[in-house]
């Protein structure tokens, strides 16, 4: 059995759904089509059997959009998988089109819990990171230091909303209280009215949920209106190495954040950091948590091809996925739990100064290492119809 | 403490202070769209790139030279000013005598080509840009934390855009510019050179987006779409001012920074909007806009 699987022809077709123009395309981007390109190379020089297409468009932020591209990419241009998907709005419109035609969704790039929670399917698996997972690596280390009273500057869509309800979750079990919120369009420019509302409130924490462009702009804003002079500090919920790379040090610098993935955590990450640079013909780019989880979902998507012989069946795939423990370089050793989520270990950072930095690209200091047991949300607490029946 | 509709009357001060703010660069964007379609009955869609491009050119000369904000206040308007001269010499001053239409669509695309080029080089997450020291810092006014450098974006544009008023509305050049546009067969006749007029006047809207570039760049995110972001807006201050309206745009742009101000307190996800709702109905009321002169 396993001697025709090897010798048989097998052929995959991965579209990479992501933000390539706006507020998330660092984070994304340009930068995920290289990790899936790195993950079909990879993957090919060791099965001569298997060809692998990588294929990519742009989503614009807009569900309908993401729908559209992901109907004519399942039913006509024969695409089994869609991987990274940024943007928790679109990527809960592309795992229904997924469910529904039976091909593979691999949400590397949208943080919503809800996608391994009340929205799961048997065809999608979330692998990065998602938002309990933001809210208990940060949200929780801020409000053991202290930080017990929080603002929410929250960004108005499906992400904004599960962050916010998440942190706000953690901060009330930890003894602390959430004193108001306010709630911004995506993509804003200007933060100083919504900084404003947040330092009138007294809240000793202002936690930013939301992402990319919009939580640069807050940090910068923010710096400019004294709120961390003045005694308030920041939680940067989610807060990419990307954003810290335009943000700068100065600006960025003491700011606690979760990752699952950093591109200098040992010998391994900091090799694939330099094939990407090469892939990308890019220096000045640091590869996010995001870019690290298209690669290495993309690779356990394909062993698990291999592994059924080559069938693409889209729940055949995830049921196997979900079988066969993960190992790769930039996340480690993992598995796939029953609900879709990919459980590894979650690494809680703060910001260097601009003195600590001694190369490009040396951001961050890491505070604590979280255990992938404790990095995500408990099984049974996400309500996820196929594991609580 | 006073509360008025619900809401501390110190948060309403600070947002309506915050709203002035935010027209200042509606104004001053607004103003060099008025002054390039009142002049040159061109809709500059590149005022948006051209703004980002004011920020970018700030950027490269702090990388570059070394020169700081100030140096870059006086050169980037000046570089990107050129930059429209050379647009206008090669390529707008051939759709003159053509439909609006045309005008739009070229210059619509020549800002997705330079925002399409900003982001291949600079990628899109944004660059950072320190704010001058000597505009660091603020004022307690009591019910809110001014700071230095937004109080000095508020005098800046109104000062830029009362000049440009009093320069076009009071002098003899802004008088031979209006005639130009009336009648350029007879400005000409005077001995008036009326093409290198109405480049220069493009220039200078060009540079007026590139100044409220730089003033951007110290406090919003410098990246190549902060101009597509901004620009929808400011075509709808210029629209409810009325088209070409110079004193129509500074106005407008103030006072629809206030209304925005104001929709982040009482209904915050609706600040996007707010201006497009108030667009429909100023439409319905008066098609020309608030300070439009009706054709």
């Amino acid at each position: 059995m396993c001697g025709t699987a090897s010798a048989q022809q097998i052929t995959a077709k991965i579209g990479v759904l992501t933000d390539m123009s706006s507020l998330y395309a660092d984070a994304t981007g340009q930068g995920s089509v290289a990790a899936a390109k790195m993950a079909a190379a990879d993957f090919m020089k060791d099965h001569p059997n298997v060809k692998v297409e990588v294929v990519n468009a742009d989503h614009q932020n807009k569900a309908d959009v993401g729908s559209q591209i992901a109907n004519q990419w399942y039913d006509v241009d024969h695409v089994d998988v869609i991987a990274d998907v940024p943007n928790s709005g679109v990527a809960l419109a592309i795992t229904q089109v997924a469910a529904n035609k039976n091909k593979v969704f691999l949400g590397s790039g949208p943080a919503s819990s809800d996608l391994t929670g009340p929205k799961c399917n048997m065809n999608n698996v979330q692998w990065t990171y998602d938002t309990w997972m933001l809210a208990n690596g940060t949200g929780k280390a801020v409000v053991k230091t202290g930080g017990d009273t929080w603002f929410f500057l929250t960004s108005d869509y499906a992400f904004g909303h599960a962050l916010e309800r998440d942190t706000a979750a953690v901060v009330e079990a930890n003894g602390g209280k959430v004193l108001g919120k306010v709630r911004h369009p995506i993509n804003t420019n200007d933060f100083s009215s919504f900084l404003l509302q947040a330092q009138a409130s007294k809240a000793k924490v202002i936690g930013l949920a939301n992402a990319g462009g919009d939580t640069v702009n807050s940090i910068k804003q923010a710096s400019e209106f004294g709120i961390v002079s003045g005694g308030q500090k920041l939680a940067g919920l989610l807060v990419f190495v990307a954003d810290v790379n335009a943000l700068g040090l100065q600006t960025a610098q003491g700011l606690v954040l979760t990752e699952t993935f950093y591109w200098d955590l040992n010998d391994q990450t900091r090799a694939w950091t330099k094939r990407w640079h090469q892939e990308r013909g890019d220096q000045k780019k640091w590869p996010t948590m995001n870019h690290a989880g298209v690669y290495a979902s993309v690779m356990h998507y394909l062993k698990a091809r291999v592994a059924l012989g080559g069938n693409p069946d889209g729940k055949a795939v995830v049921a196997k996925m979900k079988e066969m423990p993960t190992d790769d370089p930039l996340f480690g050793k993992g598995t796939i739990r029953a609900d879709g989520r990919k459980l590894h270990p979650a690494y809680l950072f703060e910001v260097k100064k601009p003195a600590e930095s001694k190369y490009p690209g040396d951001f961050y200091t890491l505070r604590a290492t979280i255990p992938a047991e404790e990095a995500f949300r408990p099984l049974k607490d996400g309500g996820c119809p196929m594991v609580s029946g | 403490m006073v509360e008025i509709f619900g809401i501390p009357s110190q948060a309403l001060f600070s947002q309506l202070l915050i709203g002035l703010i935010n027209g200042s660069f509606y104004a001053l964007l607004s103003l060099g769209l008025a002054v390039i379609f009142g002049m040159l009955n061109i809709i500059n869609f590149t005022h948006g790139a051209q703004y980002m491009m004011g920020a970018f050119a700030a950027y490269l000369i702090l990388t570059y030279s070394g020169l700081g904000y100030w140096s870059a206040l006086i050169i980037a308007p000046i570089v990107v000013g050129i930059f429209g001269v050379i647009i206008e010499r090669t390529m707008l001053q051939w759709l003159y005598k053509l439909d609006h239409l045309y005008g739009l669509l070229l210059t619509f695309g020549l800002a997705l080509i330079i925002e399409g080029v900003a982001r291949n080089y600079y990628g899109s997450a944004g660059l950072p840009y320190a704010m001058p020291d000597s505009l660091r810092g603020g004022q307690n006014l009591g019910f809110m934390f001014l700071p230095n450098y937004r109080a000095w974006v508020v005098v800046a544009s109104l000062t830029i855009c009362l000049g440009t008023w009093f320069v076009i509305e009071r002098t003899r050049l802004g008088a031979y510019l209006r005639a130009a546009t009336e009648n350029p067969t007879l400005v000409r006749a005077f001995g008036i050179n009326v093409p290198r007029m109405i480049t220069l006047t493009y220039g200078f809207g060009v540079a007026l987006a590139a100044f409220a570039g730089v003033m951007a760049a110290p406090i919003y995110n410098v990246s190549p779409q902060m101009g597509s972001d901004l620009i929808i807006v400011v075509f709808a201050v210029v629209v409810i001012g009325g088209m070409g309206s110079i004193m129509g745009a500074i106005v407008t742009g103030f006072g629809l920074g206030v209304i925005e101000g104001l929709t982040k307190v009482f209904f915050p996800e609706a600040s996007n909007t707010v201006i497009f709702v108030i667009m429909a109905i100023v439409l319905l009321i008066r098609p020309a806009g608030l300070f439009g002169r009706t054709a």
